[in-house]
């Protein structure tokens, strides 16, 4: 699904040049759960916007789900972005004042879905995630979680190949956090969902079964993860 | 994506900061509204002084003495030009064919009186032609006739603002006024013609041209002891030999002014036509300084806009970095922005014509100042309201459009 080469990207800041990323190599297969985990400044972030082709990476490779993305240009990075990858943010980043049947409807606007076939992809997609009774609130009458579950079901709306979500659980109560942890295991269980987990948190990196971990845009570990937490069972530290 | 989608999405920005939106509508409301209203009197303007110019018959031609202005001659000392009674004698006599009347007229003015008003009007010389060539009708009594003018009759006919001026409504025939101490009978009342603002053929007071030179103006009113007059119409039977008569007029004068052939001619003889291409240049130029007055006003209206929507740009950032995330292209981001500041500019520019054309009406309603209300004007602000939302919306969009994807979902 995904496969990366010697992945670098450079920022220029002011005289000096910072390396976000120095050399990354990994694949991805289809229907896998991955964690990218490191502490901030990591590069993960950086990571993060080249998989999900929010940027582009100075040099090395990136073929998403067979389409070589690192030499596309602005217009052709947008469709690749609406058509195979779905987003996940910490803040949920819905529209304000947007039911969230529109909300979930956005991607399929920008991908050319007409309107009869858009509205009931969204409704289905909305009850994927469990929230059909609630598709025609605005975010401002639906709780964090609730919120989150949106922001999912309009990463799921396009049938994306990968669901990238980013600190999914960050703007969460734990108890929260855990159900939206459980609903990404189902997805990935149940649908045979690729899901990548970008986190700096080791908790919630442990429910995926491969964690990466970057440290100083290089990757110190690949491992696979044999007894990954299911979530909704009692917390314990290792 | 369709154009209605991005209508909506338009719509439901500008309706959630429904204050901001309004104010900064009214920008361009105005200044279409003005620019309606302005060009509608400016309209209408022109429109008035071409009916009461076309009032005094469109076979007119008027001769009058002076040199025509050039560029060069404008600034040199020039001997003072003159039209004679002969000139008009002359006239009389040669021309024959295609001439309807021939009317010399001498004008001055001098201090009227009527028990205790008294003001200055301008009294003209004139003869009973007059009438014919300057369309006159009567409200009351007769006017000026061949035989007052032979037996230097005092008499005079009154346009009507000097006769309700002097009697204000009540019966003026009958009654004596002094012009100059000189006590003259009122024999007439002329209908009222309407003023243009620049032209009053209203505010007149007509006597017999033979009594004006020998018992009213005295020495003025003549030069190396010969009559002068101060302009002669010529009434043209069709308009088809209008060019032919100018031409004659012109070749007649020229020779009993002992003019050469090089010499420029030192009187003008005009038709309604020239008159109305005169006037309607000076309003034409006065519309426009109208309309551009009107411009700058929409012009700030468009700055506002601007900065409004770099504003807004600002606020939405997250908004443009999630809409990239899920797909968008920078064209359809452009768009979006875009469209919504043509939404705000063409709701304003609507509500402004509506205004505009609601002003222009009331002016005509009270009578104040006429206007006409033409669809050009409208398009032309419409027009220039939809170039406006489109140029001072696409530095906002193009900004929008190029932000960057990530750093736009990081803003905070």
């Amino acid at each position: 699904m995904i496969q990366i080469e010697n992945l670098t990207k450079v920022y220029q800041m002011g005289e000096s040049e910072v390396r976000a990323l120095d050399g990354a190599s990994f694949d991805i297969d289809k229907g896998e759960m991955v964690a990218i985990m490191g502490p901030s400044g990591s590069g993960k972030s950086t990571l993060m916007s080249i998989i999900g082709c929010l940027d582009v990476p100075t040099s090395g490779k990136y073929i998403l789900d067979g389409v070589a993305v690192e030499n596309l240009d602005e217009a052709k990075l947008a469709e690749v972005r609406g058509r195979k990858i779905g987003f996940v943010f910490q803040q949920f980043n819905l529209l304000a004042r947007t039911s969230a049947l529109e909300n979930v409807m956005l991607p399929l606007t920008y991908a050319g879905v007409s309107g009869k076939e858009r509205q009931d992809r969204a409704m289905k997609a909305l009850g994927r995630v469990g929230l059909a009774e609630r598709m025609y609130h605005a975010p401002n009458e639906l709780s964090g979680g609730q919120q989150q579950r949106v922001a999912i079901a309009r990463a799921l709306v396009n049938e994306p190949a990968i669901l990238l979500a980013d600190e999914p659980t960050g703007a969460l109560d734990s108890k929260t956090g855990v159900e939206i942890m459980e609903l990404f295991q189902s997805l990935y269980k149940d649908h045979g969902q690729t899901v990548i987990l970008v986190t700096h948190d080791s908790y919630v990196a442990r429910h995926t079964n491969r964690i990466i971990k970057l440290s100083d845009g290089q990757i110190v570990s690949d491992e696979v993860n044999a007894n990954p937490i299911k979530a909704g069972m009692p917390r314990t530290e290792v | 994506m369709l154009f209605s989608e991005n209508f909506k999405i338009a719509i439901r920005a500008l309706r959630a900061n429904k204050m901001r939106s309004m104010l900064t509508m009214l920008g361009i409301v105005i200044g279409v509204a003005t620019v309606v209203a302005l060009l509608s009197i400016g309209k209408g303007a022109t429109a008035s002084i071409t009916s009461s110019i076309q009032g005094n018959g469109s076979n007119l031609l008027t001769v009058s003495p002076g040199k025509q202005q050039s560029m060069h001659s404008a600034g040199q000392s020039q001997q003072a030009s003159y039209l004679y009674y002969s000139d008009y004698q002359l006239l009389q006599r040669t021309l024959v064919d295609n001439v309807a009347a021939i009317a010399p007229s001498y004008q001055s003015s001098y201090l009227v009186k009527y028990g205790d008003e008294s003001f200055s009007v301008g009294v003209t010389g004139v003869t009973q032609d007059y009438q014919d060539t300057r369309s006159y009708t009567m409200a009351e009594g007769r006017f000026v006739s061949d035989g007052d003018n032979k037996s230097e009759s005092l008499v005079a006919v009154l346009g009507s603002q000097t006769a309700e001026d002097l009697f204000g409504g009540l019966t003026a025939i009958g009654k004596t006024i002094s012009i100059k101490s000189v006590k003259f009978e009122v024999v007439g009342v002329l209908e009222a013609k309407g003023s243009s603002g620049f032209i009053s053929s209203d505010d007149v007071i007509l006597i017999p041209l033979e009594t004006g030179y020998n018992k009213l103006f005295g020495s003025t009113a003549t030069y190396n002891d010969k009559k002068i007059v101060n302009s002669i119409s010529v009434s043209v039977a069709t308009t088809d030999a209008m060019d032919t008569i100018s031409a004659q007029i012109s070749f007649l004068l020229r020779r009993s002014h002992k003019l050469t052939s090089s010499d420029e001619l030192d009187f003008n003889v005009l038709s309604q036509a020239d008159l109305l291409n005169t006037l309607t240049t000076v309003t034409q130029t006065l519309t426009i300084f109208l309309g551009a007055i009107a411009g700058i006003s929409l012009l700030v209206g468009g700055i506002g806009i601007m900065n409004i929507m770099l504003v807004s740009v600002t606020e939405r950032t997250k908004e443009i970095g999630l809409r990239k995330a899920v797909g968008a292209t920078k064209n359809q981001i452009l768009t979006q922005f875009l469209i919504e500041t043509m939404t705000l500019s063409v709701l304003g520019g609507i509500i402004g014509i509506l205004l505009g054309v609601g002003l222009a009406l009331v002016f005509k309603a009270t009578g104040m100042i006429s206007s006409v209300i033409t669809a050009d004007s409208i398009i032309l602000a419409f027009t220039f309201a939809l170039a406006i939302g489109v140029f001072f919306g696409l530095y906002p969009a193009y900004r929008a459009a190029n932000l960057h994807p990530m750093v736009a979902l990081r803003y905070e």
